[in-house]
């Protein structure tokens, strides 16, 4: 296998960010290429096609679905209120007279002769793109969206749950290795992104959403808080379209992990510049990170693109499942053979120098992660 | 291209799976067709590269590096062979871009509703969602059901020929409102399979043939008492050629190199788990446990069944196994005291860092736990789908009637199982053989005399699909080189007391003095077979227990040899219970580790 090895998540002071934003549907485009839009403008709208409704207009009229079509009282394709009569017929030599009501707002669709059914179509639902992230219309995608381009910095984290949401960073911990508590939180981080350290509870977390923050980013939180939080285990980590009321970012795992010096450093550096965040996690092919966007004026050093080099003599890893979850270290060997574990596997492994307190020990090269802008 | 095997005398095969193509290179060598390398390489469907074909070459290289012949002629492969350079045949498999995920309707969930998912499966796609009338959600949910779905494919079944054509043509009339979107490309037509009712044909053709890619085969439940899923399943199979894979990046070109149709991997499993049970004459289970999904197929009484559970894995899924199982269900197989929050961020850890592997002896119990319930899992949604038709008419004995039988039980009966293939990366590299054959037991309780199997290295699909062109190369090279037999379990049915008596072996191998043991009940006894030979079984169960021919009556069978030897496993089925106190349990699992030495310590 060529990539045994998790490339490292990302973390960049100066990057060309391209954020694509696009409609479920066609639509129309209410920018131009070009124009300079902060996060919230709407650059895209669409409408989506309203829920359907059948009406088993046989059975109501009591007729055979094959007389039905010639019920209606209002063409295929008419806009009609509700309320409004659709379909009549007459029974008992004209004597009574049935009759069915539209039960919405809406269009009637069609009709079939062979089961009787009319489908009625609800009114449209109208949905809006936001430009998600402050910068320049980079380009236009027809009837569909646009690609918005920003630079600035940029941190991936490693899961995240609740959707795009956005605000100015405020630091609240004063090291990487503190616990975002309860006590921390002031009514001024109201719309913030503020910014723990190693771990944030349920309750704290709840605390400060109450008092109207947009997101959270911080090293750790507990699977048992999460399952809390959703109402339930998360089975599949696909996330992002949770109503949460605030996104949660996690920079390292579950469980009370310090943050990254990297993340944290570049966090602090840009306390009080507007970020935009998501917690959309898909771990899947195709994988998506939780990201956290903050768009500065220092020109940026290139597009952003993955690091696209593998382990080497010197590399500065972390090491991301036990028995050394989240040791920082640098690789001193490069082993070829397999060599065997505690566990009996026989897997490719490397030798790690822990910067901490300079002790080596095998690893295997599955189980840690590039430190790499 | 007609193929004559008689002059095949090398076979390149390969599996594109989501992310990493197989590719094994066999080769007739004195008579007989065997696995020579085996080579892999990331797969490219997705970008940059966004052209399968790129990492069935790069597998490709890999195969001439460790063979040390030529394959390839630049971007091409070379057929037939000359000299030692190419290959006279080529064949392949995918499961690239998540496979073949269809959406499947009937009339009655029970009935149609589970012959159409029969025929999906076991063509080998994902089911998405079965709909039905009887589904218990109304039509504009259904509709927008559809709508979000966005499947590769449709099988639209219901109704018996000759029978109502109103609810057929409301079914239809469901799929013009939802005016569903294929997944793959939207510029073209979404492929629609009816296989329902016949009279109702034209009024399907009528409603959907204009909107959609329609192809109409016969009915898959002609009649209540029949099913016919043949015709379903091979245009499942033509239109995942023509329209899905055709549209994946970069199969056409994949597909003009082969003379044999590619097929969706599960499908090629499945075959060949098929033709062992065909050609042994017995029942058969197979399950290959991924990352992301678990994949059982099975053959009792002749019919063949599969099932896929899509989030049940050890990666990607494994925290769905968590939540579907219970947090209790795992701990009850750790023999010893965890934090269970602890415990639930390792796994949470482990589903966001999919690619790490255990390092300690506890981190891999606990992993090989987490995997007995998600085969366990796997298997109970088999049984439940794997069952007889359902609503049909029968003719009932006195002993039906007293065993309470009804239409559309479970066709898997344990003990009847012949043999039971593991397989997938768990199970497959298990340090220890040992632990992959407790896994197995645990999870599926086989009953009886049970021979256990582990599939190498995962060629079952290449070779599948083979045997749609070469059976014996394809028989020969899964027999040979990629099942490792591992031994027999012999598990009586019945509860006791510990140290009670519960059955006695005798074990006969050519050659060898007999091995005479009386197995207590609550015990697992490992007992050496020879590898590659064969050894003469006799079981005496106690007066409360049974092997398959009653209670208290022996059983006499041959086995075969493997490094696992034979189990005796006296914990007892039906129930087959765990001590309930967290001291009793840990116990009980370290003094069953220790007799068959799964682990180097005592963990």
């Amino acid at each position: 296998m060529t990539h045994s090895y998790t490339p490292g998540l990302r973390v960049s002071d100066d990057a060309l960010l391209h954020r694509e934003r696009r409609l479920p549907l066609k639509g129309s485009v209410t920018v131009t290429r070009g124009q300079r839009v902060t996060a919230d403008h709407v650059v895209a709208r669409c409408h989506l096609p309203g829920n359907v409704q059948t009406l088993n207009l046989a059975a109501r009229l009591a007729l055979d679905p094959a007389r039905v079509p010639g019920s209606l009282t209002r063409p295929i394709g008419s806009a009609i209120e509700r309320g409004d009569v659709i379909a009549s017929s007459k029974s008992l030599f004209g004597l009574v007279r049935n009759k069915v009501e539209a039960p919405t707002r809406g269009t009637i669709e069609s009709v079939s002769s062979i089961t009787g059914q009319l489908i009625l179509r609800e009114p449209p639902i109208p949905v809006e793109v936001n430009a998600y992230v402050g910068g320049v219309v980079h380009e236009v995608l027809p009837d569909e969206g646009v690609i918005m381009e920003a630079s600035g910095a940029f941190l991936q984290g490693i899961f995240g749950v609740g959707g795009e949401t956005g605000g100015p960073i405020a630091v609240v911990v004063e090291g990487s290795d503190d616990d975002l508590t309860r006590e921390r939180l002031r009514p001024e981080h109201r719309g913030c992104v503020l910014v723990g350290g190693a771990y944030v509870s349920h309750d704290t977390l709840l605390r400060a959403r109450d008092l109207g923050a947009a997101a959270v980013v911080v090293g750790g939180f507990d699977d048992r808080d999460l399952r809390e939080l959703l109402g339930r285990d998360l089975g599949v980590a696909i996330t992002g379209a949770e109503d949460l009321g605030i996104t949660l970012v996690l920079t390292e795992g579950f469980g009370r992990i310090g943050m990254a010096d990297r993340a944290w450093s570049l966090l602090s550096r840009f306390a009080g510049h507007r970020a935009s965040v998501s917690g959309a996690t898909q771990i899947r092919a195709g994988v998506m990170r939780p990201e956290i966007l903050i768009p500065h004026a220092h020109a940026p050093a290139a597009a952003h693109a993955p690091a696209d080099h593998g382990l080497e003599i010197g590399s500065l890893l972390r090491v991301i499942r036990e028995p050394h979850f989240g040791r920082i270290g640098t690789v001193i060997e490069l082993p070829p053979e397999l060599r065997e574990l505690e566990s009996e596997a026989r897997v490719r492994v490397l030798v790690v120098e822990f910067s901490d307190d300079g002790t080596r020990t095998l690893i295997p090269r599955a189980n840690v992660e590039l430190i790499a802008g | 291209m007609e193929i004559r095997p008689e002059n095949i005398q090398s076979i390149l095969a390969t599996d594109c799976g989501s992310t990493t193509t197989k590719a094994i290179l066999i080769e007739k060598r004195e008579g007989e067709y065997r696995l020579v390398v085996r080579g892999e390489a990331p797969t490219t469907v997705e970008a940059p590269f966004e052209d399968v074909t790129r990492g069935v070459l790069n597998a490709v290289r890999e195969i001439e590096e460790l063979a040390g012949r030529r394959i390839l002629d630049g971007d091409r492969i070379l057929t037939p062979q000359r000299g030692d350079q190419g290959v006279d045949l080529y064949v392949s498999t995918s499961s690239a871009g998540g496979g073949l995920q269809m959406m499947v309707s009937g009339l009655v969930m029970q009935m149609t509703g589970e012959s159409a998912q029969r025929a999906a499966l076991g063509a080998g796609a994902i089911v998405m969602d079965v709909i039905a009338l009887n589904d218990g959600r109304r039509a504009f949910e259904k509709i927008r059901l559809l709508r979000q779905l966005r499947p590769d494919m449709i099988l639209l079944s219901g109704g018996t020929d000759g029978g109502d054509v109103k609810r057929v043509a409301e079914m239809a009339e469901i799929l013009v409102a939802a005016d569903p979107r294929a997944r793959l490309g939207a510029g073209y037509e979404l492929p629609v399979i009816y296989a329902g009712n016949r009279d109702a044909a034209q009024i399907v053709t009528d409603c959907l043939g204009g909107r959609t890619a329609l192809t109409v085969v016969p009915n898959l439940r002609p009649t209540l008492e029949r099913e016919n899923l043949g015709p379903a399943r091979d245009a499942i199979h033509d239109l995942f050629m023509e329209h899905v894979m055709a549209h994946a990046p970069g199969y056409k070109k994949l597909m003009t190199w082969s003379p044999v149709p590619i097929m969706p991997t599960p499908g090629a499993v499945g075959l060949i788990i098929e033709k062992v049970a065909k050609n042994d004459g017995i029942a058969v289970v197979g399950v290959d446990i991924g990352g992301a999904t678990t994949d059982v197929f099975s053959v009792f009484q002749g019919v063949f069944n599969r099932t896929v559970s899509a989030n049940l894995g050890m990666s990607y899924s494994v925290s769905n196994v968590m939540a579907e199982a219970g947090i209790e269900s795992i701990l009850r197989w750790v023999p010893f005291a965890v934090d269970e929050i602890a415990l639930r961020n390792r796994i949470k850890n482990k589903m966001i860092r999919p690619t790490t592997i255990p390092q300690t002896l506890e981190d891999l119990v606990i992993e090989q736990a987490i995997a007995r319930e998600a085969l366990r899992l796997a298997f109970e949604q088999h049984k439940s789908l794997a069952v007889g038709l359902k609503g049909i008419q029968s003719e009932r004995t006195i002993s039906d009637i007293m065993q309470q039988s009804q239409t559309g039980s479970s066709l898997v009966n344990l003990l009847d199982l012949g043999l039971l293939i593991g397989s997938g990366g768990v199970l497959s590299h298990a340090p220890r053989r040992i632990q992959a054959a407790l896994m197995m037991i645990d999870a599926f309780l086989p009953e009886g005399v049970t021979e256990l199997a582990v599939d190498s290295i995962f060629m079952a699909p290449q070779l599948g699909v083979l045997s749609t062109v070469h059976e014996q190369a394809a028989t020969q090279v899964f027999d040979r080189d990629c099942l490792i037999r591992l031994g027999s379990v012999l598990a009586p049915i019945g509860s006791g007391k510990p140290e009670q008596p519960c059955v006695t072996v005798e074990l006969r191998v050519d050659g060898q003095s007999p091995i005479n043991r009386r197995v207590p009940f609550g015990e697992l006894v490992r007992l050496p077979l020879p590898a590659g030979g064969t050894a003469c079984l006799t079981a005496i169960p106690e007066r409360g227990f049974d092997l398959g021919l009653g209670r208290g009556r022996p059983l006499e069978t041959g086995l075969r040899g493997g490094i696992a030897g034979l189990i005796v496993d006296t914990r007892g089925r039906r129930p087959f219970l765990l001590p309930p106190d967290p001291g009793s349990r840990i116990q009980r699992l370290r003094a069953w580790n220790r007799a068959l030495g799964v682990y180097p310590r005592e963990v």
